[in-house]
């Protein structure tokens, strides 16, 4: 600390002013922060002020410097005052759950809180959406910058935007190319692409080949997990967990209904492999290198993963194909906390993260497909190619799937209801064996004993 | 002793300080205002010794217990105000099948591990009292599980016990045991569970016995030697009645400890921790509050968990607390 040239008086003053500036409470706290540090230069100069901002995220972003697109290395080459530091979380649920603890208390709080799509019916409730910044009160936010769909999602029912969109997940099928020419499947994407276009039956029909052929590698199942096929069969229907009023409606709902039966009979005709997507123990993600799936239901974001996991080995391997039917599945929004030391600085650094020129090198790096319509149709995400799926023209299929979403109503208790139904329900049935009826049953009972509406 | 008359005539207890005479120098001021000083000095210093200890308990023991207790009558969210709803929380959970299942595992989980954990500490205890080489050595490696962290030691032993290439899977396999999957089965589970509590709290409960035992005079010992005793019957007859009161002790802090088991099932689970896997197969009672309290945000209902294994714990201690009396009475008669 410098504080050389500076007389007690000064710091009198200082503190002096602090006290009043807090008794103003209002429009002060964050430039009361600044003053606090004050000793290493006069509050004109406060833009240079040394600072750190933490990005609180989980599982893969691609924003950090050493796997993903090195957005922090370059926002702190722009702004040399400014470090980010990102805290990530593998689950997104054991973060979801942490944040909103830390919300209530407000404390804890990174100065940028990524919120998932599937907690963001939980943001704008009242009681938590008043605790982030509106973006519409912030200088260059347009909501029509992004995906039709996207910001709507992060409305409030009074018209607060409190987040804006990272990624998009358009949902694919990425599948093993070796594994379906050693069972004498088609291996064009296109092909296969035609043979199941709009049904996921046809999906299914075709795994059953897969497990029927004596040549398919030993030990492989056709799909990864049961959960992770349902959560993509979901993603693509237009009626979900809740219907407009936020209100749930799993039971009666059709598109539940259809995913339950096709992920359900995927699982009692033993084509899954019973992994959990992303469990924090990594069985999954080794299991990429242990040959043990051919496809796996691929939202855009998933892409980085599937070439992380399965390494050196498997590239050249994989590819990716249309779905049956196309989904959003996930994608995200950082939102700025009130409560911040550094609330201008995140929110400007939360607006340059989520603008379309970062949204497009993301997605070269990483996969994340943008929500910003301009990078959608921007060439560079247009044209590109990954060199781990080499010839496979991932911008296209995932650019032209992010466009045809119709998304389906939120509501604050999707994310809850979601993690039953795959977790107690399709998960239990692939490990325990657990009868399909007794599964939704079980499920039904948790979702009750869980939901209070 | 002078002072102490003195002090005595003041109404004051004794001191090595001497009182000061009062007619002397200091006419100006109220007569004996150093022996009201002194007074007071008595009686508030041993408050403001015990003090510290008060504060902090009232502040992160008594106020949480009384602030749950209150929580658990209301509904009440994260984030929103709290609506009175008498016991309904409390009739809730005995309907609640979940619950019951949670409470069920707990205590299948605490036997499993605590009476295997008490027995192995107790035979560990018999033979560290021994005379035998690197005696120091041995008595500081049954500890050191102990100052293992829980996450540390239940990562490695989820990796002993994957399914698929884990160590005692393999073990398994050479000796002809069939394929076990320690995870989604509910016994192999808890017992894979229970191992890892048994790990850890075994050295410290023996270190506990050890001291005990060496309190046992070596004259019982020798009488019943010369009346012919063979060690092992030293050990029920000598060791065992003499550390008896250890051993409720450890007894009942186990049994606390097994009521509360919480950080080796959710960690042990994965991704599915928090329901004590797929089934609620290992969901404990502590897990069931954590998944109403944060999956869920239900603070309420989870106070009112918290409550229930409060009251379980009471009417545990006691149990105990009469197994002490006719204990007493027992070897009184």
């Amino acid at each position: 600390m410098r504080t050389s040239g500076r007389t007690r008086k000064t710091a009198v003053i200082a503190v002096a002013g602090l006290a009043a500036c807090a008794t103003l409470i209002t429009g002060c706290s964050s430039d009361s922060k600044k003053d606090d540090k004050g000793s290493s230069g006069s509050s004109s100069s406060s833009s240079t002020e040394k600072i750190t901002l933490h990005v609180g995220d989980f599982g893969s972003f691609g924003y950090d410097d050493k796997t993903g697109a090195a957005l922090y290395a370059e926002y702190h080459k722009l702004h040399p005052n400014i470090t980010i530091v990102e805290d990530a979380v593998a689950d997104g649920q054991q973060y979801w759950n942490s944040l909103k603890l830390h919300l209530t208390q407000n404390s804890g709080l990174d100065d940028i809180q990524a919120i998932e799509v599937g907690y963001i019916g939980l943001a704008i409730q009242p009681n938590l959406a008043s605790k982030f910044v509106d973006f519409k009160t912030v200088d260059g936010f347009k909501a029509e910058d992004w995906l039709p769909y996207k910001e709507k999602q992060a409305t409030t029912s009074d018209g607060k935007v409190i987040g804006v969109g990272t990624d998009a997940g358009p949902t694919a099928i990425c599948y093993n190319k070796d594994a379906f020419q050693k069972a004498g499947l088609p291996t064009d994407r296109d092909t296969l692409a035609a043979n199941w276009n709009g049904d996921w039956q046809k999906f299914i029909d075709l795994g059953k080949q897969f497990a029927a052929s004596k040549t398919a590698p030993k030990g492989m199942k056709f799909s990864d997990s049961g959960s992770g096929l349902f959560n993509a069969v979901l993603a693509s229907q237009p009626t979900q967990y809740s219907d407009a009023s936020g209100k749930l409606i799993y039971d009666t709902s059709a598109g539940v209904k259809t995913a339950w039966n096709i992920a359900t009979e995927a699982v009692q005709d033993g084509l899954t492999a019973g992994y959990q997507q992303l469990d924090p123990a990594n069985a999954w993600a080794a299991a990429f290198k242990t040959g043990k799936f051919a496809t796996v239901t691929c939202p855009s974001w998933m892409v980085g993963l599937v070439a992380t996991n399965s390494g050196d080995a498997g590239k050249g391997k994989w590819d990716v194909a249309a779905p049956p039917q196309v989904g959003n599945w996930g994608g995200s929004f950082l939102a700025v906390p009130k409560s911040g030391k550094h609330v201008k600085e995140a929110t400007a650094l939360a607006q340059w993260l989520t603008a379309s020129a970062q949204e497009i090198k993301v997605f070269q790096k990483f996969g994340n497909i943008p929500s910003s319509t301009q990078a959608l149709s921007d060439p560079a995400v247009q044209n590109l190619v990954n060199p781990y799926f080499p010839s496979t023209p991932m911008g296209k299929i995932f650019a032209s799937a992010a466009k045809n979403i119709t998304p389906a109503p939120i509501g604050p208790w999707d994310g809850n209801v979601k993690d039953i139904i795959t977790k107690n329900g399709i998960l239990d049935m692939e490990k325990r064996g657990t009868a399909k009826d007794k599964a939704w049953s079980n499920a039904v009972n948790q979702i009750k004993d869980t939901v209070v509406q | 002793m002078a002072t102490s008359v003195r002090a005595t005539s003041d109404g004051s207890p004794p001191s090595s300080r001497p009182a000061p005479s009062t007619s002397d120098k200091s006419g100006s001021r109220p007569p004996g205002w150093r022996t009201k000083l002194f007074r007071f000095d008595t009686k508030a210093s041993p408050y403001a010794y015990v003090a510290p200890f008060f504060i902090l308990f009232a502040a992160f023991g008594l106020f949480p217990l009384i602030y749950t207790g209150w929580l658990s009558l209301h509904q009440v969210e994260l984030g929103t105000h709290a609506k009175w709803v008498g016991f309904d929380n409390y009739t809730g959970l005995w309907d609640n099948q979940f619950f019951w299942k949670a409470l069920r595992n707990t205590f299948t989980l605490g036997v499993i591990s605590t009476v295997p954990q008490l027995m192995i500490a107790l035979g560990l205890a018999h033979l560290l009292n021994y005379k035998l080489r690197g005696r120091g050595f041995f008595r500081v490696a049954v500890l050191a599980p102990y100052a293992t962290s829980v996450a540390a030691a239940t990562l490695v032993f989820i990796q002993m016990f994957n399914p698929d290439y884990g160590m005692i899977n393999q073990l398994f396999g050479h000796i002809g045991l069939g394929h076990v999957d320690w995870e989604s089965s509910k016994w192999p589970a808890q017992i894979a569970i229970s191992t890892i509590v048994t790990w850890r709290w075994t050295g410290y409960n023996a270190l506990i016995y050890l001291a005990a035992m060496q309190a046992v005079p070596a004259d019982l010992y020798e009488a019943a030697a010369l009346d012919g005793a063979s060690r092992w019957r030293q050990f029920i007859s000598v060791t065992i009645p003499s550390i008896r009161p250890t051993i409720l002790f450890t007894i009942i802090v186990s049994t606390i400890g097994a009521t509360q088991l919480f950080g080796e099932p959710l960690m042990f689970g994965g991704g599915v921790g928090v329901t004590g896997g797929t089934d609620h197969q290992y969901q404990t009672l502590s897990l069931y509050m954590y998944d109403k309290g944060w999956n869920t945000g239900e603070l309420g209902q989870a106070s009112a968990v918290a409550w229930v294994m409060l009251l379980i714990l009471l009417l545990i201690g006691a149990v105990n607390l009469l197994i002490v009396r006719s204990n007493r009475r027992k070897l009184g008669a």
